[in-house]
């Protein structure tokens, strides 16, 4: 009864770890207001995008159990 | 036949220039993209460089597959590393081959363009005198 959150770059520092297991959340921006708030971090929502299971996807899409879910913080490849 | 790939260990440029010639490609054009040390005024002593992988493939298969719609070129091919890198080490090279000029470097400037900006790849700064910081630019930067 559970997701995967991967972090990346800043959030993983912030976050002290590559990925965790949390329980099925209500949406998206409710989940990464929650971890923003337990992790401390400082890019807001409107800066990110999100994917699930490995594809970009919308805020708003819907969640299911056993899902992996990333944050992405603005790129800088290059 | 995967055309973008990341890569954790430097490699060879040779057989990627290879797979992009052939007998109707009259131009070929690449670009090297360089571990440089200094960012906007502040010296660096090198880089570090993550991504995810599994979408930072997908993605940048899907921006080589709309260069060649958009130009009229023959192949397109990228290449990113991660891991750590030092000073003058190649960072990501993108070749293009078409039959003319125009298109082939058009098309290479295109799609580093999109690497940068679509690719879920992130860099982190090394300094002398203090900790790294990872780059965030705002997404118009």
């Amino acid at each position: 009864m559970s997701v995967t959150v991967l972090y990346f770059a800043s959030l993983r520092d912030a976050a002290g770890c590559a990925s965790e297991q949390l329980p099925l959340p209500e949406s998206l921006g409710a989940l990464y207001a929650t971890l923003a708030d337990r992790h401390g971090f400082s890019l807001p929502a409107s800066k990110l995008r999100v994917a699930v299971d490995g594809a970009f996807a919308r805020w708003d899409s819907p969640l299911r159990e056993g899902c992996e879910i990333a944050f992405i913080p603005p790129v800088s490849g290059g | 036949m995967s055309r973008f790939a990341i890569s954790e260990v430097a490699f060879d440029l040779a057989p990627l220039r290879e797979q992009l010639l052939g007998h109707e490609a009259g131009a070929c054009a690449s670009f090297e993209g360089r571990v440089r040390n200094h960012n906007e005024g502040q010296a660096v002593q090198g880089l570090f460089y993550e991504s995810y992988r599994a979408l930072a493939e997908s993605e940048g298969e899907v921006i080589l597959s709309e260069a060649l719609r958009r130009f009229a070129i023959t192949r397109a091919a990228c290449v990113h590393r991660t891991g750590e890198l030092a000073l003058g080490d190649l960072a990501v090279w993108v070749g293009v081959s078409a039959s003319h000029r125009g298109p082939a470097f058009d098309a290479c400037r295109w799609i580093i363009d999109e690497v940068k900006t679509r690719v879920p790849i992130w860099k982190r700064e090394r300094y002398l005198d203090r900790p790294g910081t990872w780059l965030h630019p705002e997404p118009s930067a």
